[in-house]
C-alpha cells in the first residue's frame, strides 16, 4: 500500500501545482502573456477533479482487491452481465464516436449515419460467432484462443503483434484528442501538460486496479456519457419543438450546403465511390469484432451467460448512443453554426468552430446549457478519453505480459507474480509512450488512425479468431502467414493509399487508390490462411486438426473453461 | 478426466443436436445481420438516389435515414432474441449435457 499512497500524492501533487498555476494566473499574480487571457472553465474543472476523485478512491478499492492475475487481468472474473454491458460501452463509445460522429453529421448531415450503422453491426456478429466461446476457450487475451490448439509461440506473437499495433495506434488518437479537446477547453493547461494529465492517471488507474479499476471507470463513464447525451439530444429536439422534420428543415435551411448534407452519401465535396463505400462498410463490421480490448472484456464475465448477456445490453447502449450522436450533429447544425460565439469567423465559413473540427457536440452542450452544462460535458468527454486509454493500455500491457513473457518467452514457467508484475512495467511503459507519441503527433493529422486501427483488427484479429474457433482444417501456418498477412497487407496499402501518400507524405497521387483496404485484404488472408493449411501435411498439423474436437466440446458447453467467481 | 469427459460428450446425441441447433440459429441470425447491413451498403454504393430521395414531396428526410435507424434497432432486436433462445434452450441443454458426462 506504500506504493499506491506514494503514486495518489504524486498525482495529487501534479494536480495541485497545476491547479495553482491556473488560479495565480487568475489572481494575477502571473502577468498574462497574451492580452486577452480567456477565462478560466471553473465549472469544467471542477467536474474533472470530482470525477478524478471518485475514479481514484475506486482505484483504492480496487487495489486492495486485486491479488492474483486474474483480479489484475480480467477483474477477479466476477463482472456481472450488465456491468459489463455498461462497461463494453464504455470502452467502445470513445471520444472518436461522440465528438467524432456528431462533428462528422454536423459536416457531412446524413452521410455520418453510415458510420453509426457501421460500428453498430459487428456487435451481432460478435455476439452470435465469438462472445460465448472466447469466455469458454480463453483467460485473459484473444491470442489464448487463437493459439488454443495450434503452436504456442508463433500464433501469439502474430496475435500480440496485431494487437500491439492496434492498441498503440488507437492510444495515439485518443492521446491526441484528450490534448487538444483539454486545451482547448481550459487554455491554461497546454496541449502537453493535457496528454501528462491523461498519461499519468491511466498508469495509476491500471497499474494499481487492473481490470476492477478499469471496469468501474468504464461503467462509470458509460453512465456519464449516455446521461449527458440524451441531455443534450432532448435539449436539440426541445428547441425543435420536438419535431425530427423541423430539426432536419432547419439544419437544411442553415447548412451551407444546404440540400446537399441529405443527398451525399460521400463525404462532400468528395467523388461517389461505390468499392470504398463497401470497402469501409467491411472495415466497420468486421474492425469492431477484432478490437483487442473489446475482446478481452469478456474474460473479465462470470460465465459465457453473463459474456452473452453483456452484449445484449452493451449493443443497445451503444445502439441507443448512435441515435443520439445523430440527433446531437444536426442539432448542432441549427445551434452552433453561424453562431460567432463558437466560429472562427462566420463571414468567412459559419462552419468552422473555433478550437477545431472535433468541436460541434461541446459547444451545442453550452448553446443549449450554458456554461456549467459545456463543463460537465467537457468532463464527459475527459472521463471518456480516460476510460477508453485505460482499456487499451491494459489490453496492451496483457498482449505483452500474457502473451510475448509469460508464453512465448518464458514458455509458461513463469509465476503468476512474475506476469503481474511485468504486466505493470508495460503499463507504465505503454503510458508513457501514450504520452511521448500524443506529443510527437500533435500537428499531424490523425484521421487516418480508425482506418488504420479498424483495417487491421478486421483483417487480421478477426480472420484468425473466427477460424481457428470454426474450422478444423486450420493450421499454425496457415492462421500465422494468414495473420502476418493481414498485418503487412493493411499496413502497407494504408501508407501507399490517399491519406498516408498523399495527404501526410505529399507523396503526389496515391499508388493505391482507396482509403480502405479491406475489401482486398480480408479475401487475401482467408486464401492465404486456407492454402498454406490445406497444404500442411506436417506431423504437427494433424495433430492440430486432431485437436479441434476437444476445443469444440470446450467452446460448445465451457466444461474446463477459466472459472468465474461465485456470487 | 476431462479427456474422458469430452469424448462422453462427443458421442452423446445432446451435443450434437445443441451443436446444430445453435449452429442453425447463429449462422441464420448472422447472416440476416450480413444482408441488411451490406444491403445498405451496396444501396449506397451503387443506388445512392434511392436512398437519399425525400419520404414525401414536402419532407427534408431522405428514406436512408429510417432505413439506417432501422439496422440499428433490427440488430438490438436480433442479440436479444439470440439471448432469449440460448436462455432458455441451449442453457439447459448444456447443464444435462455436462451433469451426463460427470456421471
Amino acid at each position: 500500500m506504500r506504493t499506491w499512497k506514494t503514486a495518489c500524492l504524486t498525482t495529487l501533487a501534479t494536480a495541485m501545482s497545476l491547479f495553482t498555476s491556473i488560479a495565480l494566473a487568475a489572481d494575477g499574480a502571473v502577468p498574462p502573456v497574451a492580452p486577452a487571457e480567456p477565462p478560466i472553465n471553473w465549472h469544467a474543472i471542477v467536474m474533472f477533479v470530482i470525477f478524478v476523485a471518485i475514479t481514484l478512491g475506486i482505484t483504492y478499492w480496487a487495489a486492495k482487491r486485486t491479488k492474483t492475475a486474474t483480479d489484475f487481468y480480467a477483474a477477479g472474473r466476477g463482472i456481472t452481465g450488465l456491468q459489463n454491458g455498461l462497461a463494453i460501452a464504455g470502452d467502445y463509445m470513445s471520444a472518436a464516436s461522440f465528438l467524432g460522429i456528431a462533428a462528422l453529421v454536423y459536416m457531412n448531415g446524413f452521410y455520418g449515419l453510415i458510420f453509426s450503422v457501421g460500428w453498430l453491426v459487428g456487435w451481432p456478429i460478435i455476439l452470435f460467432l465469438i462472445a460465448e466461446r472466447l469466455r469458454n476457450l480463453g483467460k485473459y487475451t484473444y491470442a489464448d484462443v487463437a493459439s488454443f490448439r495450434l503452436q504456442q509461440g508463433p500464433v501469439r506473437t502474430m496475435a500480440a503483434i496485431g494487437s500491439l499495433i492496434v492498441v498503440i495506434w488507437y492510444l495515439i488518437g485518443q492521446a491526441v484528442g484528450a490534448g487538444q479537446l483539454l486545451h482547448t477547453l481550459v487554455p491554461q493547461i497546454s496541449y502537453r501538460q493535457s496528454i501528462v494529465i491523461v498519461g499519468t492517471l491511466i498508469i495509476v488507474y491500471v497499474t494499481f486496479g487492473g481490470m476492477k479499476a478499469t471496469t468501474w471507470v468504464q461503467i462509470i463513464k458509460a453512465g456519464l456519457l449516455l446521461g449527458g447525451a440524451t441531455l443534450i439530444a432532448i435539449g436539440v429536439m426541445a428547441h425543435e419543438g420536438f419535431s425530427f422534420e423541423k430539426l432536419f428543415t432547419d439544419a437544411v435551411a442553415i447548412h451551407p450546403k444546404h440540400m446537399e448534407i441529405m443527398k451525399s452519401v460521400v463525404p462532400i465535396g468528395a467523388k461517389a465511390n461505390p468499392i470504398e463505400s463497401i470497402s469501409l462498410g467491411l472495415t466497420l463490421m468486421f474492425g469492431t469484432a477484432g478490437l483487442p480490448h473489446i475482446l478481452m472484456r469478456f474474460f473479465t464475465v462470470t460465465n459465457a451467460k453473463a459474456a452473452r448477456k453483456s452484449v445484449l445490453y452493451g449493443t443497445c447502449f451503444i445502439g441507443y448512443f448512435y441515435i443520439l450522436t445523430f440527433i446531437i450533429g444536426f442539432g448542432a447544425i441549427v445551434l452552433v453554426a453561424n453562431n460567432p460565439e463558437y466560429v472562427t469567423d462566420v463571414t468567412k465559413n459559419i462552419l468552422a468552430l473555433k478550437g477545431g473540427g472535433s468541436m460541434p457536440a461541446v459547444y451545442l452542450s453550452h448553446a443549449i446549457g450554458g456554461d456549467l452544462f459545456l463543463g460537465f460535458i467537457a468532463a464527459v468527454a475527459f472521463a471518456t478519453i480516460l476510460a477508453v486509454v485505460s482499456g487499451l493500455t491494459l489490453a496492451g500491457a496483457s498482449a505483452l505480459s500474457h502473451d510475448i513473457y509469460a508464453n512465448v518467452i518464458m514458455k509458461g514457467k513463469s509465476t503468476e507474480a512474475q506476469e503481474v508484475w511485468v504486466s505493470k512495467l508495460c503499463v507504465i511503459g505503454l503510458g508513457i509512450l501514450a504520452v511521448l507519441l500524443g506529443i510527437a503527433f500533435e500537428k499531424q493529422n490523425v484521421a487516418y488512425i480508425v482506418a488504420l486501427t479498424f483495417s487491421i483488427a478486421a483483417c487480421a484479429n478477426f480472420p484468425i479468431l473466427v477460424l481457428s474457433v470454426f474450422w478444423r482444417g486450420l493450421t499454425t501456418r496457415g492462421a500465422v502467414l494468414g495473420g502476418y498477412t493481414g498485418i503487412f497487407g493493411s499496413i502497407g496499402l494504408l501508407i501507399i493509399g490517399p491519406t498516408v501518400w498523399t495527404k501526410v507524405l505529399g507523396n503526389g497521387p496515391a499508388i493505391f487508390p482507396y482509403d480502405f483496404p479491406t475489401f482486398v485484404v480480408l479475401p487475401a488472408v482467408l486464401i492465404v490462411a486456407y492454402v498454406f493449411s490445406v497444404t500442411d501435411h506436417s506431423e504437427s498439423a494433424q495433430k492440430e486438426r486432431d485437436a479441434f474436437n476437444a476445443q469444440k466440446v470446450r467452446s460448445e458447453t465451457g466444461l474446463g473453461a477459466e472459472i468465474g467467481a461465485s456470487h | 478426466m476431462s479427456e474422458l469427459s469430452a469424448s462422453r460428450i462427443q458421442n452423446n446425441p445432446k451435443y450434437h443436436q445443441l451443436v446444430m441447433q445453435r449452429d442453425s440459429l447463429a449462422w441464420t441470425l448472422s447472416a440476416i445481420v450480413c444482408v441488411m447491413y451490406f444491403g445498405f451498403i451496396l444501396l449506397i454504393a451503387f443506388a445512392p438516389d434511392f436512398l437519399t430521395q425525400p419520404l414525401s414531396a414536402d419532407s427534408v428526410i431522405p428514406v436512408g435515414m429510417p432505413v439506417g435507424v432501422g439496422v440499428i434497432l433490427v440488430s438490438c432486436i436480433l442479440t436479444a432474441i439470440y439471448v432469449r433462445r440460448a436462455n432458455h434452450t441451449f442453457d439447459p441443454l448444456t447443464d444435462e449435457i455436462i451433469q451426463e458426462s460427470l456421471k
